[in-house]
């Protein structure tokens, strides 16, 4: 081993046994500052430093041991080792100098060989001493600027990750996050419909990775709910997203609610989470168990987004879950598991809703003991009517500014029926017009309603009183699935015409199908006397909320052709002085 | 107890190995601090403190074992007990020994420096 040149200071009030001393570390290469006693030697420490020290115990103004204090507390975090001369040779004596903070003794007459030994000693633990110092501060450092890092990506995070409209009333959750970021993600949208979108995820791991799955997760399911995109599209865009930018081995186990409080209908989609829970009353809790892959697994052509629908009123509620619930541990070590789960939703009394009886009881199963992993559970009541608005767009421009004067035409033809939700095109076109942006949500319901009834009763002729009864429910969805598969020759064409008016504008959407419509001239539904009720081609609901949204509806052609008029006004614009009436209205005259 | 030499040879032949040129320095360095010492040792034995007389009595012996002075490091020993103990009839007949080592020690270091 090379030997090294400490800096050393000694201190010793015997002449002679300072030279010596001083003699015999130059002869092993070190450089040697020496004190007469012990507060020179702390006054040279403070001046110039040592890296070692070599003090004699009994010394006139300062002892070595004060000395050896002094000097400890001056070196701070370093490690000064300070070795006692001495020729104590009381046991005692000897234990007192190490308990004044010395690091060794060494006796005299001075051994060359044991002095150049114990140096070489406490330099390679001065070294070590340092290097972890020295590994330690750089970790403290890098600690706080992780730390740093990751409040601003929280920042940015939580601004991207937002929760939506979990604030709204029939929605509770609980989420538990394990670090800054948590793995799982919770986030809910209306949609332009007055509907609900909600998107429960887990992703492999926790922290910074799951973090950045989670963004574009945000952004995709934000983005498309907002511009009226169905579950399924979200689904598919997402899974697309994951499984391009996420490594082999990292994925999104998570589930999609669409919630249609008009219909009284949910979508779900579960993908790799526990079973969800749907609780009707008068009926058991039917289970929502995963019938997918996880997202970002599965490439876009096997990945399969179809939600299944299930009827649902006022009063009834969905529970969905993630991992975490299920992982929850007695302090003996059992998981609590879809069967703790199942065990106490079959306890439940009258009257207790599913998300306090889940909750209580993986509270009362794992008693304080930690949670394994990162844990959501979140419930939604269904409600008469949503409550929830989209939030109207900030600093929205003049009403006037955009294009006023424009028609387009659009047709969805063949297979693509099957495939493609033309909506939020429509939707976006319209959305240009700032005074119609104010109002997407009408917008979306008339858009939808037309092309809806186009589909699933102009071409794919299904009767809408099959929704009426639990086992109609789930075949009108079967056999539109069916029917949809075969569709080749059939289409729909949408016309949009929009034209500025002194008050506002107007909008004028036709929808056209190639089915076989009906008599329109003579049937009750479509004439405006007549009474409300299920027709062929409109059930009641559907029909009145055209009539209420809209100016004029009227049927064209052999029926299979539908014209709404839609009028908006500025907000500032003055009352009905131009003799137009106000839209909106449900007047009759065009 | 039995009586140690006054000369260590074997300590002494390594301090001058390790000290080369400076071995001369060094005798008379210790024996310059050592009359010093034993002027000390006398005045606190005049002035009755017995601490003085052990402090100044475990240094002496200290620089007498380094510079391979045993026997008289031991007398030193025994003055450094005997003032801890407040014996100062004992410490006083004990500096009538180190005097006298310290004659005979210093008169061997003089015979081996200029050697």
């Amino acid at each position: 081993m090379t030997p090294s040149c400490l800096r050393i200071l000694i201190a010793d009030d015997s002449d002679s046994d300072r030279l010596i001393l001083k003699t015999l570390l130059c002869r092993l290469g070190h450089r040697v500052q020496a004190a007469r006693d012990g507060a020179e030697a702390v006054e040279l420490f403070r001046r110039e430093g040592a890296d070692l020290v070599l003090l004699d115990a009994l010394m006139p103004r300062m002892d070595g041991m004060e000395a050896a204090r002094e000097i400890k507390s001056l070196a701070g975090d370093r490690l000064v080792p300070v070795i006692f001369l001495t020729s104590l040779s009381d046991a005692e004596d000897l234990a007192r100098c190490l308990a004044s903070g010395g690091d060794d003794f060494l006796t005299k007459p001075y051994n060359r060989i044991i002095l150049d030994a114990k140096l070489k000693a406490f330099d390679r633990m001065r070294r070590m001493h340092e290097a972890l110092a020295e590994q330690h501060a750089l970790a403290r450092e890098r600690n706080r600027q992780l730390l740093d890092e990751q409040t601003t990506a929280r920042r940015v995070f939580d601004n991207v990750a937002h929760t939506g409209c979990l604030d709204a009333a029939n929605i509770r959750y609980h989420a538990s996050p394990l670090s800054i970021f948590n793995g799982d993600v919770l986030f809910a949208s209306p949609r332009p419909d007055g509907g609900l979108l909600v998107f429960l995820g887990d992703f492999t791991g926790h922290g910074l990775p799951a973090a950045m799955g989670a963004m574009p997760v945000a952004e995709i399911f934000y983005g498309m709910a907002a511009k009226g995109f169905s579950g399924a599209d979200v689904l598919r865009e997402i899974n697309q997203k994951l499984k391009r930018i996420l490594p082999i081995g990292m994925f999104c186990c998570g589930a999609m609610l669409e919630v249609d409080f008009k219909a009284g209908q949910i979508g779900i989609w579960n993908g790799g989470l526990p079973e969800g829970w749907l609780f009707r009353a008068g009926a058991s809790p039917r289970p929502l168990p995963s019938r997918h892959l996880p997202l970002g697994i599965l490439p876009p052509e096997q990945f399969r987004a179809d939600l299944t629908a299930y009827p649902a009123s006022t009063g009834d509620t969905v529970l969905l879950m993630t991992d975490g619930v299920l992982e929850c541990q007695a302090s003996d070590g059992t998981l609590f598991g879809e069967a703790g789960v199942r065990r106490c939703l079959r306890r439940r009394q009258q009257g207790e809703h599913p998300f306090d009886v889940v909750f209580q009881a993986m509270a009362d199963f794992s008693h304080r003991a930690r949670e394994a992993d990162d844990l959501t559970l979140f419930s939604l009541d269904m409600i008469d009517r949503t409550g929830l608005a989209l939030r109207p767009e900030p600093g929205e421009s003049s009403a006037l500014s955009g294009p006023s004067e424009w028609r387009c035409e659009y047709e969805v033809r063949g297979s693509t029926l099957a495939e493609f939700n033309p909506l939020p095109l429509l939707l976006h076109i319209c959305m240009e017009v700032p005074g119609l942006r104010a109002r997407s949500g009408e917008v979306y319901l008339l858009l939808s309603e037309l092309y809806n009834n186009a589909l699933e009763h102009g071409i794919l002729r299904l009767p809408s009183d099959w929704k009426r009864s639990p086992d109609g429910f789930g075949q009108y969805y079967r056999e539109r699935q069916r029917r949809l598969a075969e569709v080749s020759d059939h289409g729909i064409v949408f016309r949009l015409h929009h034209a500025r008016k002194p008050w506002g504008g107007r909008l004028r959407v036709t929808c056209e199908d190639t089915g076989d419509g009906f008599d329109h001239a003579n049937h009750p539904v479509a004439r405006d006397s007549g009474p409300v009720g299920d027709g062929p081609r409109y059930a009641g609901r559907g029909l009145m909320l055209l009539k209420r949204l809209a100016r004029t509806v009227t049927f064209h052609g052999r029926g299979n052709c539908v014209e709404i008029v839609y009028d908006w006004r500025l907000p500032s614009a003055p009352s009905i002085t131009d003799g137009c009436p106000p839209p909106a209205a449900g007047g009759r005259d065009d | 107890m039995t009586e140690k030499p006054h000369l260590d040879e074997e300590a002494l032949a390594e301090l001058q190995d390790v000290m080369e040129d400076e071995f001369e320095v060094l005798i008379q360095t210790y024996l310059t601090d050592s009359r010093d010492r034993i002027a000390s040792l006398k005045e606190a034995l005049a002035a009755g403190d017995a601490d003085a007389v052990a402090r100044t009595a475990h240094s002496f012996k200290g620089s007498c074992i380094n510079i391979g002075a045993p026997r008289l490091g031991d007398l030193c020993q025994a003055a450094e007990q005997a003032g801890k103990v407040a014996d100062l009839a004992r410490a006083q007949a004990l500096m009538a020994d180190i005097e006298a080592e310290f004659a005979v020690v210093t008169g061997l270091l003089e015979g081996l420096s200029v050697r």
